[in-house]
Parts: structure tokens; C-alpha cells; sequence
């Protein structure tokens, strides 16, 4: 048959009979993660509402720690849960609704090493941009004053 | 054909054409370079949003409390609700989608066309809903006052709600005061006939201000967000000083140079970041269009293959997929 499908997602957790059973099993888990979000967007429970680490201090490796750790050091626990859920979302959309699990190795490892490299790579530039035009802004002698 | 057609001693080799090196027709492969190419441009999109809001880290505006609509249930607060309901839809909407390519695949005609008949009904229904959300925007609920550093000043008062203290906003119109003597509209036939002048703003800020002064349980709220994650709220005295201050305009909804929501930047990225997108899922829902009286005309029954809807659907769900990103960093984090 030209159009084989894998009939399995969560890795081979789940089976399906067939494509559209699978289809319908990739709309239950997407609308699933949804309504996590909505509901944790709704309540934001205080617990998730500070970052899970406090930053290292002292030399070199702090800095080092600091950076590798950066998710769990500068970003909320509930923002850094929205993005995870996200990306596995976005895992599911292209791997089951666009087909990429039945592409070939290469297909695939084409299409999503080259966006996940160059957009984390868009992504912590500006970011890093961004922090710093805020500390220049807020800074002790800065110059710039908005209300006088 | 055959002497039209250079003939270049490469046919069968690997480099003669005709193969499939990735195992994906031509066509597919085109359709995911687009979207590789496409997916950089939402990214540099996103990530410029992340810029701006970096910069502005203390003072951004909170979505939760802009976008807190929903048709039909006017007055209430409602975060989140109506744009989990849009996700549903695109979605849904994808589902379809994919349920049309595999009935393709099954060379059923019959299932393509209502697969993608509902695809372009949860298309429309994506993009009228995104046209309200817009709508609300711009017509804003609340107003308020812009100061001459281009800082919001937005107001509201305590009030109790099952023993617990919460402040309230209220709406400019509810305590504006009247005061005689504004100045009117500038328009060619009563000025300068050369000049023109946008309408403008339904109160003056001395309005405002004695508004605030005759209510004293009215406070400001500025937009710079204090260490419990909230905007931080005046006193009483701070309140007045502040709209007699610095208080320069009275701003009610968004556009693209005054925003009542908070910085102007965040309307600016609202409305190319979600129009940019509303604008794929458009031209998405015209290529469904075609496509879905290609399959009743029987084009590809009688071309033997339904790869087309398959392009298409992949650029439809690369629409979803990317509503899903502009969902969790626009309405979530």
C-alpha cells in the first residue's frame, strides 16, 4: 500500500486500528493539554507562580550554572510548563496531523533541525537583547525618565 | 513530446531527475520548504514580541485582564475563554483536514468534499472570530488617561467580593465630569481649511480629573507591575497628583499609537503578530476554497491522486501549528 501509516503514539502506549481511530486520538490529547493550559492560565496556582531556583552566585561556573539552568532559574514555573506543553502539542500537530512521522529520517531531521536551530538561535539573541536594553533603562544612572 | 524534450544521457541515474531522494514528491518537499521559511518568519515575529517585552519587563500589559471577553455574555470577566474556544476550532478544523487527505488516500470523493467543506467552515469561523477579538480591541472597555511620558493611568476601586478585597476597574464614562467650556473639534469649515484634525477624545483630561476628585473612592492604576505580579495602585493623593500632573490624554481602546491597555508596543505586536496570522489562515481558507471545487469537478479522481489536498493540508495545519505558539506567548505566559 503507498500510504503506510504508524498506527502508534506515546511510543507504542497507544494503538490505533486505524488512521482516522489515530486522528481522533490526537484531537482527545491536544484538546486535553489545552484545557491544562486554559485552567492553569485561569487559576495560575501561587505555587507555580516563582521560579523553581534561585540563581547561583559567585564566579565563572555560577554564571555557567546560571545560563544551563536558565528555564528553571529566571522563568516561572507556570510559564516554563505553558511553553513545554506547547512544544509537545507542536510535536503532535506536525508528527500526526502533517504526516512527519511517516516521512523518511531525512525529510524529517531537514525540516526540524534546521527551524530548531536557527529559531533558538533568533530566539536567544534577542531575548538577551531585550534584557539588556531593560537594565540599561533601569539602570541606577540611567537617563532616560518617562513622567516628569 | 520527445523532440521537444532535451534528452541529456542522465535518465535512471541518480542525478538524472525523477527520483525521490527523501521520498517525498516534489511538490510535498516545496510545500515543507515554504514552511520551514514561513516558520522563521513567525519566529522572528514572536521573538521580536519577546524583545519588546523584555525591554518593558515591569510594565507589560497582562493578557488576562485585556482579553477577557466573550460574545454574547457582555459585562462579564472572562479571561482565556473565548481563545481556548478559537484553539478549538483550528484544531477541529485541522482534524478535518486530515481526515480529507485520508479519505484521499482511500480515493473516496464523496468524504473529500465534506472533510473539506467543515475545513473551510472552521476556517471562516476562525477568522470572524479573530475579526471580534479585534473588534473588542480597538473599542476598549475601560479607558483611560495617557500621561505626557506616554505611560497608562487606568482606574478602579476596592471592593469586596466574598470577603476578599479586589480592585474593580471602572470605566471612564462612568465619573467623567462635564465641564463647560472644552474645546470643539478643529474642522476645515470652522479653522484653518488646509489642516485637519482627528475627533477627539470624548473627555478632556480636566474631566477626568474632576471626576476623580468628586469620587474618593476612585484610584489610579498605574502600569508598572509590583512584586506580587499585580499593576501597582495608588493613593488616593498619588492618584490625583498624577492625572493633574502628567495626565496629558484620554485614551479609549487601541490602535496602533494609543493603546488603554498599557504600552503602545503590545498593541502594535496584537495586531501584526494575530493579523499576520489571521492573514494565513484567509489566504488558507481561499486555497481550501479552490481546492474543494477541484475535488467536486472530480480533477483529481481523474488525475488518479489527491497529493493536492495533502498540500494544502499541510500548510493548514502549519496555520494551526502556529496559533498554537501565538496563543501560549500572546494569552498565556
Amino acid at each position: 500500500m503507498a500510504h503506510e501509516h504508524k498506527l502508534e503514539i506515546f511510543r507504542g502506549l497507544w494503538k490505533f486500528k486505524s488512521n482516522q481511530h489515530k486522528i481522533w486520538g490526537v484531537l482527545v490529547f491536544l484538546t486535553f493539554v489545552t484545557a491544562i493550559e486554559v485552567i492553569l492560565g485561569i487559576y495560575k496556582p501561587d505555587s507555580l507562580m516563582a521560579p523553581l531556583m534561585t540563581p547561583f552566585e559567585g564566579g565563572f561556573f555560577a554564571t555557567l550554572g546560571n545560563i544551563l539552568f536558565s528555564p528553571v532559574i529566571y522563568m516561572k514555573s507556570l510559564n516554563l510548563i505553558f511553553i513545554v506543553l506547547t512544544i509537545v502539542k507542536a510535536y503532535y500537530i506536525t508528527w500526526d496531523f502533517m504526516h512527519m512521522r511517516d516521512e523518511k529520517g531525512s525529510l524529517r531531521k531537514m525540516v526540524v533541525w534546521t527551524g530548531v536551530f536557527l529559531i533558538c538561535y533568533l530566539i536567544f539573541i534577542l531575548l538577551q537583547e531585550g534584557g539588556y536594553v531593560f537594565d540599561v533603562y533601569n539602570a541606577d544612572d540611567s537617563l532616560i525618565k518617562r513622567d516628569f | 513530446m520527445d523532440s521537444t524534450v532535451a534528452s541529456t544521457g542522465t535518465e535512471g541515474k541518480t542525478w538524472g531527475g525523477g527520483n525521490r531522494p527523501l521520498g517525498a514528491s516534489y511538490g510535498k518537499l516545496m510545500m515543507w520548504f515554504f514552511i520551514v521559511s514561513d516558520a522563521l518568519t513567525f519566529s522572528g515575529f514572536l521573538a521580536a514580541y519577546g524583545f519588546s517585552r523584555f525591554k518593558f519587563i515591569e510594565s507589560w500589559p497582562i493578557a488576562d485582564e485585556v482579553f477577557t471577553h466573550v460574545p454574547f455574555l457582555h459585562g462579564q470577566e472572562l479571561p482565556m475563554i473565548y481563545v481556548a474556544f478559537m484553539t478549538f476550532i483550528l484544531i477541529m478544523s485541522s482534524v478535518t483536514m486530515v481526515l480529507a487527505v485520508d479519505a484521499g488516500h482511500h480515493m473516496n470523493k464523496a468524504k473529500v468534499t465534506l472533510y473539506m467543506f467543515l475545513t473551510i467552515i472552521g476556517g471562516a469561523i476562525f477568522v470572524g472570530s479573530q475579526a471580534w477579538e479585534w473588534a473588542t480591541f480597538i473599542n476598549g472597555d475601560y479607558g483611560a488617561v495617557q500621561t505626557k511620558g506616554g505611560n497608562i493611568l487606568q482606574f478602579g476601586e476596592y471592593v469586596t467580593v466574598d470577603g476578599e478585597e479586589k480592585f474593580k476597574r471602572i470605566s471612564v464614562d462612568d465619573f467623567a465630569m462635564t465641564v463647560e467650556g472644552q474645546r470643539t473639534e478643529h474642522e476645515r469649515k470652522n479653522g484653518l481649511w488646509f489642516v485637519d484634525e482627528g475627533p477627539l477624545p470624548d473627555y478632556s483630561v480636566s474631566e477626568i480629573y474632576n471626576g476623580l476628585a468628586a469620587n474618593e473612592n476612585i484610584l489610579v492604576r498605574t502600569q508598572i507591575i509590583n512584586e506580587e505580579g499585580e499593576k501597582t495602585i495608588l493613593s488616593r493623593e498619588e492618584s490625583l497628583k498624577q492625572v493633574k500632573d502628567n495626565g496629558q490624554l484620554v485614551v479609549k481602546g487601541a490602535n496602533l499609537i494609543v493603546n488603554e491597555y498599557g504600552t503602545s508596543l503590545f498593541a502594535d505586536f496584537f495586531f501584526f503578530i494575530t493579523g499576520f496570522h489571521g492573514f494565513h489562515v484567509f489566504s488558507g481558507v481561499v486555497i481550501n476554497i479552490i481546492i474543494f471545487f477541484n475535488v467536486i469537478l472530480g480533477t483529481y479522481e481523474r488525475r488518479g491522486s489527491y497529493e493536492m489536498v495533502e498540500k494544502v493540508g499541510l500548510y493548514w495545519h502549519f496555520v494551526d501549528l502556529v496559533w498554537v505558539f501565538v496563543f501560549t506567548f500572546f494569552y498565556l505566559v
